[in-house]
């Protein structure tokens, strides 16, 4: 027997609602989420003509691409000598790669001695159950410290390009912001309350674990970038600018290189001058072992995590 | 192990070191620790190269706990030392005398991030003149491009911003060659440290085996270090990058940033490849016609330019392409004259460069007009660019002479090559002649009505003292050739 419920009363339920939904009556968001079509590119005349004469002003004044000769010539020729010089670029390098060594030969000339004792000492020399992560932080460490420096001047110079610093500008940037971006989107803050946790932990997880199974700091720090870029998305510049702001990504960066360099000078020292290091390779395939390993996982992540987030805030708003 | 021994890698660490620490520190504190960092590794360079000529071979120093083939190794001799140290005093007065610029044209709160930027510039440049790994010096060739990048357009105009996407295409592209060639090179020797490559591709020379892959590696990465260090025809981002950029980075990247590409270069050629190998392949015949066509096109361009440092710049593409002609040469003679044109170049443009910049300050503007008489208004710059023109154009005295000089010796008796580079010679000095003696005619005519301002050696202190010890470092290098050129031919014995 069921009992029959007022029309106005179901429509309340949940099933009355998700009938609703179905038959497109009513949609559930509106007016609970925030929302805004894109509006169509309108310039007023005014600007137009700001733009044409910008453009004129470059071709005509600073370039003077109608008497420049050079360019002339330049651009008659252009196409035919690009497509030439791709063809003889591939030609030449198709010739080079046809004389390589075959692809996976045992007898090649990769597989000398310096791989035969990464791979049979790697464990031994690093105490890194991934061999990979032992070559990189340990074996080659000199060439990963000055990569992490790499990460490090891309984001200064993404700074430079883009980071705002005059009071007006950011307020323009800020309402550009909102006007782009609409905040309070419930299945976006719904989908990041229950995704950001466990993307955070796995980041740290692949970070933390580098040296026991594929992982590391760059790709661990990835995925952590990735979560606070989530969640950046979800909720907004202000629940994010609590924890972490440009301030705290110099001083984390700083930390973490600062780490790495310090610990890496101890260890080069040590080793050109021969002196026994006293730092313990513990025993392999626990968690707390190979040296160095972990503690420079852990600073390169930082700095990775640090470096995608910057990226994102950059080209977004230019400020945080 | 001797505690100097351990300086080479100290300095590279500290100047490492000092990147990050220069951005969490405001703009004035930046400012000293670049100094004193740049002093630093400067005397460490020096007591390095006094410890290498005292013992008269080069040392290998381990970085870590593994031996070279596994690890990672950088070798010292007289001439990596001599460059560092060098390199340093030139970047350390570069910034003396850019200083005034840097606050005119760089707002306050980047201004840290400007000297993040010469110090792993710095960095970048020792690691590549000390390491003895091929993938080391890529690495380092990243962070050398990144950086030169941000000191292009830390000066926020549309022009920089052009320039500094030029560069970085153009510099990424060469990159990206020059990887290309490791790439070629390890798969066929199976090495990346260059000692180890030398011994395969001298076994592998010797029996003709993957003869097409070894030149096509070769060629590659000339082509791609030519690229970067601006050879002739692949310099149309340098104009724009040197002229429009801030003084203290038009100075750095001209003098040092170009050089620390070429130094690669010579060390491919002379410590990976085997300067055999090198000779009998035919790239260095293509890198001497592209030499002497840079040399002459480079002053054509620079005649024809009515802006004082573009005008510099162009010159700068004339200069490398001497330097390219020297290596083009192959023979150690002809290795020496580039070396030293290097340092003679590097110690002339930079000094061309805050000398130009102290006569627009005294004129209304960087076109050639508006600096009429401005060696009048301020005399010490106007002093200083005519020796710094009269070097270039290589006046005896003066380094560019020598230079010259040597290039002209390497070339007798050379078969071929000889007469084409003594008429290069000749044509490229008198097209130098025309384009700096008629700045200095100009600047020293007298105008009848003051335009501009006139500015007094106490008004600029450390843009005066700079300019001072430039024309000091032009004529040590001018009438002390012969020290130095011995500490080249030394350096290049130990080289490979």
């Amino acid at each position: 027997m069921s009992k029959k419920v007022p029309e106005e009363e179901y429509q309340k339920t949940f099933s009355g609602k998700f009938r609703q939904w179905m038959d497109g009556t009513k949609d559930p968001f509106l007016g609970t989420v925030e929302m805004k079509k894109q509006e169509s590119f309108q310039e007023t005349p005014q600007k137009k003509e700001e733009r044409e004469q910008d453009k004129k002003r470059l071709t005509e004044r600073v370039y003077d691409i109608g008497n420049n000769l050079e360019l002339k010539i330049f651009q008659r020729f252009y196409r035919v000598f690009s497509a030439l010089f791709c063809i003889f670029l591939v030609v030449m390098l198709l010739m080079a790669v046809s004389d390589l060594p075959p692809f996976g030969h045992e007898e090649n000339p990769v597989n000398n001695e310096v791989a035969a004792r990464y791979i049979e000492k790697g464990l031994e020399e690093t105490g890194a159950v991934n061999i990979v992560t032992g070559m990189i932080l340990d074996y080659r460490a000199f060439d990963t410290l000055g990569e992490s420096h790499v990460l490090f001047i891309a984001t200064c110079t993404v700074l430079i390009l883009l980071r705002v610093d005059k009071k007006d500008d950011r307020e323009v940037h800020e309402t550009n912001d909102r006007i782009h971006e609409p905040k309070n989107d419930m299945i976006l803050q719904t989908v990041a309350r229950i995704l950001v946790p466990p993307i955070l932990i796995f980041g740290i997880y692949i970070i933390l674990a580098g040296h026991l199974g594929p992982g590391g700091g760059f790709s661990g720090g990835a995925v952590i970038g990735a979560g606070l870029i989530l969640y950046l998305n979800a909720f907004g510049f202000a629940r994010t600018e609590k924890f972490f702001t440009a301030k705290t990504y110099r001083r984390m960066s700083f930390a973490a290189l600062a780490c790495y360099s310090v610990a890496k000078s101890y260890s080069f020292y040590t080793g050109a001058n021969h002196i026994e290091s006293v730092i313990p390779l513990g025993t392999p395939g626990t968690i707390l072992s190979s040296g160095l390993i972990l503690i420079l996982n852990i600073c390169v992540g930082i700095v990775v995590a640090g470096t995608m987030y910057t990226f994102y805030v950059m080209f977004r708003k230019g400020n945080y | 192990m001797e505690l100097v021994q351990n300086f080479p890698f100290m300095s590279i660490i500290l100047s490492l070191f000092s990147g990050p620490l220069c951005s969490i520190l405001n703009g004035k504190w930046a400012k000293r620790v670049n100094t004193a960092v740049i002093i630093l590794v400067g005397a460490m360079s020096a007591a390095v190269l006094v410890f290498v000529l005292d013992t008269g071979e080069p040392f290998i120093y381990r970085m870590g706990h593994f031996p070279a083939p596994w690890g990672n190794e950088i070798r010292v001799g007289v001439l990596e030392a001599f460059m560092a140290g060098f390199f340093c005093v030139i970047m350390l007065l570069c910034m003396m005398g850019g200083a005034r610029e840097r606050e005119q044209h760089i707002e306050e709160s980047k201004r840290n991030l400007y000297y993040v930027m010469v110090n792993l510039l710095l960095c970048s440049l020792l690691a590549l003149i000390y390491t003895n790994d091929l993938f080391t010096a890529y690495v380092f060739v990243e962070i050398n491009t990144i950086s030169a990048c941000g000191l292009i357009m830390i000066r926020q105009t549309g022009r920089t911003i052009e320039a500094a996407t030029r560069y970085m295409i153009m510099s990424l592209l060469g990159s990206g060659l020059l990887l290309l060639g490791i790439c070629h090179l390890y798969a066929v020797t199976g090495h990346l440290l260059m000692s180890n490559i030398a011994q395969q591709v001298q076994v592998l020379a010797a029996t003709y085996q993957y003869h097409t892959t070894l030149m096509v590696a070769l060629g590659l990465m000339s082509v791609g270090l030519a690229i970067k260090s601006a050879l002739y025809p692949f310099h149309a981002w340098l104009p724009d990058a040197y002229g429009y950029s801030t003084l203290s980075s038009s100075a750095i990247l001209s003098s040092l940033v170009s050089k620390g590409y070429i130094f690669l270069l010579l060390k491919i050629f002379y410590r990976v490849m085997g300067f055999q190998v090198v000779t009998e392949s035919r790239v260095v015949n293509v890198l001497f016609v592209f030499g002497i066509l840079g040399m002459l096109m480079g002053s054509v361009n620079a005649i024809r330019t009515e802006d004082l440092k573009r005008m510099i710049s162009y010159s700068s593409v004339a200069q490398i392409g001497y330097i390219y002609m020297g290596l083009g040469l192959a023979t150690e003679a002809g290795t020496v004259a580039s070396i030293y044109h290097v340092l003679s170049h590097a110690a002339t443009k930079s000094l061309l460069f805050v000398a130009a910049a102290g006569l627009t300050d005294a004129s209304r503007g960087n076109h050639f007009k508006d600096i009429t008489g401005a060696g009048y208004r301020n005399k010490l710059a106007g002093v200083a660019f005519t020796t710094g023109s009269l070097s270039m154009v290589g006046m005896p005295m003066f380094s560019g002479f020598i230079s010259k000089l040597f290039f002209a010796q390497a070339a007798v008796g050379h078969g071929v090559k000889m007469l084409p580079t003594f008429i290069a010679l000749a044509i490229s000095t008198i097209l130098n002649a025309i384009y700096f003696m008629k700045t200095v005619i100009r600047i020293y005519t007298p105008m009848p009505k003051s335009e501009g301002r006139t500015i007094s050696i106490e008004e600029q202190p450390s843009k005066s003292a700079a300019l001072l010890l430039f024309v000091l470092l032009n004529l040590i290098l001018g009438l002390n050739s012969e020290p130095v050129i011995r500490l080249i031919q030394s350096g290049l014995k130990m080289f490979d």
